[in-house]
């Protein structure tokens, strides 16, 4: 017995196709009703308008109506669910920007005390991006363990997964200067211990501290430069790879989970008949 | 018998058929226009991209001016244990450019014969040669222990336990007019034989000096 389920539009509500009788009696529609209709129709002949110009809808087809392999779970999530919290980030950081001033002296740390207890909404922002952060870091690594249990990354998927470990790194250099803004003792000396252990990497370690502290100790150009880094040079170079990381997944699919069997003889038989 | 081998090419575009060839040419305008397309990119590129790299790589040569701040008196200081003081070390921000420096006056029992004019005071810098942290002298075992991660440096400031890979940093010192001053930093390896300052966790006994070599933006190293 099948269970009928109840409409989710009311009759009511649902629109009816015209009928030769309506209007002002002689079939043609009074100019409300033609107005209405013509309003009805705008959503589409702006996308129409567009469309004919730049041919977007087929891009969009190519992107989004896309042929998935049996299997596909939530465990395919975690990219988009990584591509979100990006995008949490990037609009909480610039929200954030507003109100940060990246002075060393004391500006830094008075105008974060001034965001989290002063502003309206300042600290819930601010929690969404330090939270946002971690996040963020834990789904890159679900994704890339995703990736690699349903051996995702095999030809030809070799050059996404090496754009992929290229954006974990992205994301915890993100991770890393982030930590300092805050300027307080905690970020401040959390900072200096990470710009050392930077600085243990043989031959090039302590030219990267100079370069990291701009200067042989933590100055007033620090700061700035990790702000910079943070908010110019690392998300710009993010966005830019996620693109090249969507194209490639759009052009060769999904991988199918590595339990699924392959299609049996026969029915692979008739599909080819 | 027919000549099977090829005619070699000419070099002029005009024997080879191409239009609009000048006489005496020998590069296509087409392969020309792709050259320069690309030398004067390549030009435009380069005249961003390397004033600007130069700029954020600056600092890692520019070397530091050494400065010299007053701690006190110099008969104040004892030689039997530490007195703690605070220095500048990065001018300009405020209360991070700060720092702890340990001293006392050289103890011919424990640090030998004096070496030079520097080597009359010691001052033993606070960051912790593991990752940085700040070290704390304890009077009742003559020990430095960091909290970070557990390091201990015995009253010369040489290690004897945790992680750290060599002894504590030390500053230079000098009297003047009886007044002790703090110069810039050094670091030593564990026969405190004297190094440019290099940063926490970089060895310099053995193959560390060659491995973490002295960086450029340091200031002259006094001998």
């Amino acid at each position: 017995m099948r269970i009928k389920l109840p409409n989710p539009i009311p009759d009511k509500l649902r629109p009816r196709p015209r009928r030769p009788g309506d209007g002002n009696g002689n079939g043609r529609l009074t100019p409300t009703q033609a107005t209405i209709e013509a309003s009805k129709d705008a959503g589409i002949s702006v996308v129409d308008w567009l469309d004919e110009r730049t041919s977007l809808s087929g891009a969009g087809r190519w992107a989004l109506f896309r042929k998935v392999p049996k299997g596909t779970n939530w465990f395919y999530t975690l990219g988009s669910a990584t591509l979100f919290a990006f995008l949490s980030q990037a609009v909480t950081g610039v929200f954030l920007a507003m109100y940060y001033r990246p002075d060393a002296t004391s500006g830094a740390y008075e105008s974060i005390r001034h965001i989290n207890d002063e502003v309206f909404l300042g600290e819930f922002v601010h929690g969404m991006h330090k939270w946002g952060s971690t996040v963020m870091v834990v789904l890159v690594f679900l994704h890339m363990a995703r990736t690699f249990f349903f051996g995702a990354y095999k030809y030809p998927r070799e050059l996404n997964w090496v754009i992929g470990v290229t954006l974990l790194i992205l994301t915890l250099m993100m991770a890393f200067t982030g930590y300092l803004l805050p300027f307080d003792q905690r970020s401040y000396w959390a900072s200096v211990v990470a710009v050392n252990i930077n600085g243990t990497g043989p031959f090039i370690g302590p030219y990267l501290s100079d370069f990291l502290r701009a200067g042989p100790e933590f100055g007033a150009t620090t700061l700035s430069r990790f702000y910079s880094i943070h908010m110019l040079l690392l998300p710009g170079a993010i966005a830019a790879l996620i693109g090249a990381h969507l194209y490639l997944v759009t052009k060769l699919g999904t991988t199918a989970p590595p339990w699924s069997k392959a299609e049996k003889r026969s029915e692979l038989r008739e599909t080819e008949a | 018998m027919p000549n099977r081998r090829r005619a070699a090419k000419s070099p002029y575009t005009a024997d080879r058929n191409i239009p609009g060839a000048f006489e005496g040419e020998t590069v296509t305008r087409r392969r020309f226009m792709t050259g320069s397309v690309q030398v004067f990119g390549g030009i435009a590129a380069a005249a961003i991209g390397l004033p600007t790299l130069g700029f954020a790589l600056g600092p890692v040569f520019e070397r530091e001016k050494s400065h010299w701040e007053d701690v006190g008196a110099a008969a104040d200081f004892p030689d039997n244990t530490y007195i703690p003081k605070v220095v500048t070390t990065t001018p300009g921000v405020g209360e991070v450019g700060k720092t702890t420096v340990y001293v006392r006056r050289h103890n011919l029992q424990i640090d030998g014969p004096v070496r030079d004019s520097f080597d009359q005071y010691v001052a033993i810098s606070n960051r912790c040669a593991h990752v940085g942290c700040p070290v704390r002298y304890f009077e009742a075992s003559q020990r430095f222990i960091c909290p970070c991660h557990g390091g201990v440096y015995d009253f010369r400031g040489a290690r004897v336990g945790g992680p750290p890979v060599r002894p504590l940093d030390r500053f230079y010192t000098r009297v003047l007019n009886g007044r002790l001053q703090v110069g810039p930093r050094f670091s030593v390896n564990s026969e405190l034989r004297r190094f440019s300052p290099r940063d926490p966790g970089e060895p310099l006994d053995g193959i560390g000096q060659y491995l973490y070599p002295r960086r450029f933006s340091t200031p002259e190293l006094h001998r």
